[in-house]
């Protein structure tokens, strides 16, 4: 234990513990900016400073580890005062236009200004940074960005892909793909992890309500919206629940409320998924098994971010993945298909809204693959946070909302659809149908949860065992099936390089591209919460056990899909509607599209969707600009100049005084 | 893997012959990440320049991002992301050359060569540059080709300078 004194009061704690958690553990808060506890710590902000005695400059506490005897304080006025002038000189490049950006309320500089009591800004600077990049997912509006590099570390150590990194220097200094390209030639897998940590407006997802709003006002179209299961745990924290709190029929409600004609649960398809994903893996284990031509280990295909990933970075590994579209295509393809003929409306008419806890959900339904004679699957994907915005914007009093059911006959589900929203969710659905497919009986496990696989490890094993099996299926007895299950970029890359050296122990995989799985993907609440994911996880998990029918196999509305429409699970009908192909991307294509001297003038000038203000490309502005700063710089020196020559006019005035 | 980049990338077999040579320099440097700087260093002097093809093939064999690749190649002004000019034009911008006219020397260049700061022309002739300060401040307004420099420069003068090369 190290021994040291904030603001006079002694603490104790463990040795390599920072300053600024020493400092919450005695109860004194040190406002920061760019430091998330555990995530980022790299101490670009200094909002944190703080003073340390026998220290010539205020140290950043977020980056400066406690020693013994230590006297901190950070309450000084020299500290106040930096902290002010630091806030300044963070906004003096920052667009102010707070009152027309999406995170106004709920940004975290703005909420700093106020805690740091900042009623100024002296610093008037050009801006250095002035373009916005729009994707079909994620928009970057730079002249927000604050350099924290949170979202660098979400996507290059979290994520492990490293599309984001900072470019050029000092004041020129943005953070971009490779050479300033826009996100969506850059090999990005839209994950949106990084929009989750931007602490600003810089980094959000596109805007997909202006669609939907149309959609909901028209009255020729049929809007169908659909929530997927991560959303009803997460979207009450827009509303002032704590996280965990389980909102579903709340959620129900509202949806109906913003005026959608049918409101459908993606939990519904989600069973339809386990039905398809689980006879494609009884195929693929019985062709294994009888030593015939197959493809193991399958890996789960229900997160668009992760199967953007594998098609960027191992796109010789595709055929490992399985075939089915994720649950909210499904539902999309059954509404347009199997409903609308089911109740007589056209198609043509029909508009699918997915709420969803994604943003790589906003490029998925983009998908060539995803569209039937030109009619999409899904028409628009909001994310839990849109859904909250709108919900605001139509006056819909949350709280105080009666709760509603899902309509039928896409909104009956059972347990195992609930836990597709957590890492290991999907793989424990689907388990509990296979062995209840191949023995006859439920899976041998307390409360149906398959315990290796619950949990937010990074990696997780389980092994399942066949004994005592159905008739038809005798090849499977004794036979023992090893699975993996993986949340994030960072743990997908470990299991598929094992796959790609021929290394890999399993059978079965199930892949999510956010940590955590869906509770904490790239479009749900911005959280405070250090504990958040658990919350979620835990109030899926009761959303599972709180359900009479807890089996994919056993929704009676999924039966009746199978006996009136489809056939049965993998039929042919089921592959056209429910099944898809996967594209071979690699990581080259930006090369091809753009020409390799491309400079970041001209790729701003070119790429950017909305042209800035003032056109960084325009070769007057260029021309005057750097002539303008190069003016300012010198202007300061000589200001520095002349306050020297004062100094030593003065030194020489004091020396000839005494002389006399 | 690394044949296969080499095909993909290169446009014709002397640009494969570089990245080839590129290749055998991270080969020497075990493909080690602290050598990133000297294998990019090295890179140029192959190459040229650093384009985003050579920054990709880089970042393919050392298994970086291209991102933090582009992030090193951009931060120092040494490395070149464009193709350089057979000469360097460097006009002094220092406090001396400035307040003397060096800033008409480069509006006057500008219109001579037809090109911004930081461009090379079209026929690869020249790169156009200003310099901090290169330490001739008696001779302002001064401005560098390649080794030489020019003191005392006159706008009318860059004519026949340029026309010396």
């Amino acid at each position: 234990m190290v021994h040291l004194t904030i603001n006079q009061k002694p603490v104790s704690v463990p040795e390599g513990t920072t300053i600024i958690e020493a400092a919450k553990q005695c109860g004194v808060h040190i406002p920061s900016l760019c430091y998330m506890k555990d995530i980022h710590k790299f101490g670009s902000c200094r909002i944190c400073s703080v003073e340390v005695e026998g220290a010539k400059t205020l140290m950043a506490s977020c980056m400066t580890e406690v020693r013994e005897d230590m006297a901190v304080q950070t309450n000084t006025q020299r500290v106040r005062n930096a902290r002010k002038v630091l806030y300044e000189l963070l906004l003096s490049d920052h667009s102010k236009n707070c009152l027309s950006c999406s995170r106004n309320q709920s940004c975290e500089l703005q909420k700093l200004g106020e805690t740091l009591g900042v009623t100024e800004t002296r610093f008037k600077t050009d801006s250095s940074r002035q373009s916005i990049d729009t994707s079909v997912s994620i928009t970057r509006d730079l002249s927000k960005c604050i350099l924290c590099r949170r979202c660098v570390t979400a996507c290059n150590q979290i994520q492990g892909v490293g599309v984001l990194n900072a470019q050029k220097r000092g004041f020129d200094t943005m953070i971009a793909p490779a050479m300033g390209l826009p996100v969506s030639e850059a090999n990005c897998t839209f994950c949106g992890q990084c929009t989750v940590v931007c602490p600003v407006g810089a980094l959000r997802e596109t805007d997909s309500t202006a669609r939907v709003w149309q959609a909901l006002n028209d009255p020729e179209t049929r809007v169908v919206i659909q929530a997927a299961p991560a959303v009803r745990v997460a979207l009450g924290e827009l509303f002032g629940y704590p996280p965990g709190t389980s909102v579903t029929g709340k959620m129900a409600a509202a949806m109906r409320a913003l005026g959608a004609d049918d409101v459908f649960d993606t939990d519904w398809s989600a069973d339809l998924t386990i039905m398809e994903e689980g006879t494609e893996f009884l195929g693929r284990l019985t062709r294994y098994i009888n030593r015939e031509a197959t493809v193991l280990p399958m890996i789960t295909s229900c997160s668009p971010g992760w199967i953007k990933y594998i098609e960027h970075y191992y796109p010789e590994q595709t055929a490992h993945l399985s075939s089915c579209k994720s649950p909210h295509m499904m539902l999309g393809a059954m509404a347009k298909t199997y409903y609308a003929e089911k109740s007589g409306i056209d198609p043509e008419k029909m508009f699918v809204v997915s709420v969803m806890p994604c943003t790589a959900k906003k490029f998925e339904i983009t998908r060539e693959e995803m569209k039937r004679n030109g009619i999409a699957d899904v028409d628009a994907v909001i994310t839990t946070r849109e859904l909250g915005a709108m919900i605001r914007q139509a006056g819909i009093d949350f709280c105080a909302l009666e709760e509603e059911g899902f309509d039928e006959p896409l909104g009956m589900s059972t347990g195992a659809a609930d836990i597709f929203g957590l890492t290991g969710g999907v793989m424990e659905a689907a388990l509990r149908t296979v062995y209840a497919i191949v023995c006859g009986r439920n899976l041998p496990f307390e409360n149906l949860h398959v315990t290796p696989i619950v949990g937010l490890d990074r990696v997780k094993e389980a092994t399942l065992r066949f004994e005592n099996v159905l008739p038809a299926y005798r090849e499977f007895e004794g036979r023992e099936v090893r699975i993996g299950v993986t949340s994030g970029l960072a743990g997908a890359k470990q299991l598929v390089e094992q796959i790609a050296h021929g290394t890999s122990p399993y059978h079965f995989i199930e892949i999510m591209g956010c940590p955590g799985g869906c509770i904490t993907g790239g479009g749900q609440p911005r959280s405070e919460d250090p504990k958040v994911r658990e919350k979620r996880l835990s109030a899926l998990y009761s959303e599972d056990e709180g359900k009479q029918i807890r089996q994919s196999h056993e929704n009676p509305s999924i039966q009746a899909l199978y006996a009136e429409y489809l056939g049965g699970p993998g039929s042919k009908k089921a592959h056209e509607l429910l099944h898809t192909k996967y594209v071979k991307r690699g990581t080259f294509e930006f090369l091809t599209e753009i020409p390799a001297e491309k400079s970041f003038k001209a790729a701003q000038e070119t790429r950017g969707q909305h042209k800035p203000q003032r056109l960084m490309g325009d070769i007057e502005t260029v021309r005057v600009k750097t002539l303008e700063q190069e003016n300012e710089r010198l202007r300061d020196e000589l200001a520095e100049m002349k306050e020297t020559t004062d100094i030593y006019k003065q030194v020489i005035s004091d020396y000839t005084g005494k002389g006399k | 893997m690394g044949k296969d980049i080499l095909k993909m990338l290169a446009a014709d077999e002397e640009e494969e012959q570089k990245l080839e040579q590129i290749s055998n320099v991270i080969d020497l440097y075990g493909g080690k990440r602290d050598s990133l700087i000297q294998i990019l260093h090295l890179a140029q002097e192959i190459y040229g320049y650093l384009p985003l093809k050579v920054q990709k093939f880089i970042s393919e064999k050392m298994d970086i991002p291209v991102a933090e690749i582009s992030g090193v190649v951009t931060f120092y002004s040494f490395f070149a992301t464009k193709p350089r000019g057979e000469h360097t034009i460097r006009v002094c911008m220092g406090t001396a050359c400035y307040v003397r006219g060096g800033k008409k020397l480069i509006e006057r260049l500008q219109d001579l060569l037809g090109i911004e700061l930081g461009d090379t022309t079209p026929d690869r002739k020249f790169s156009f540059e200003i310099a901090r300060c290169i330490g001739a401040c008696g001779l302002a307004p001064a401005m560098m080709i390649d080794e030489k420099v020019y003191k005392q420069v006159n706008p009318n003068q860059l004519e026949s300078i340029l026309a010396r090369y």
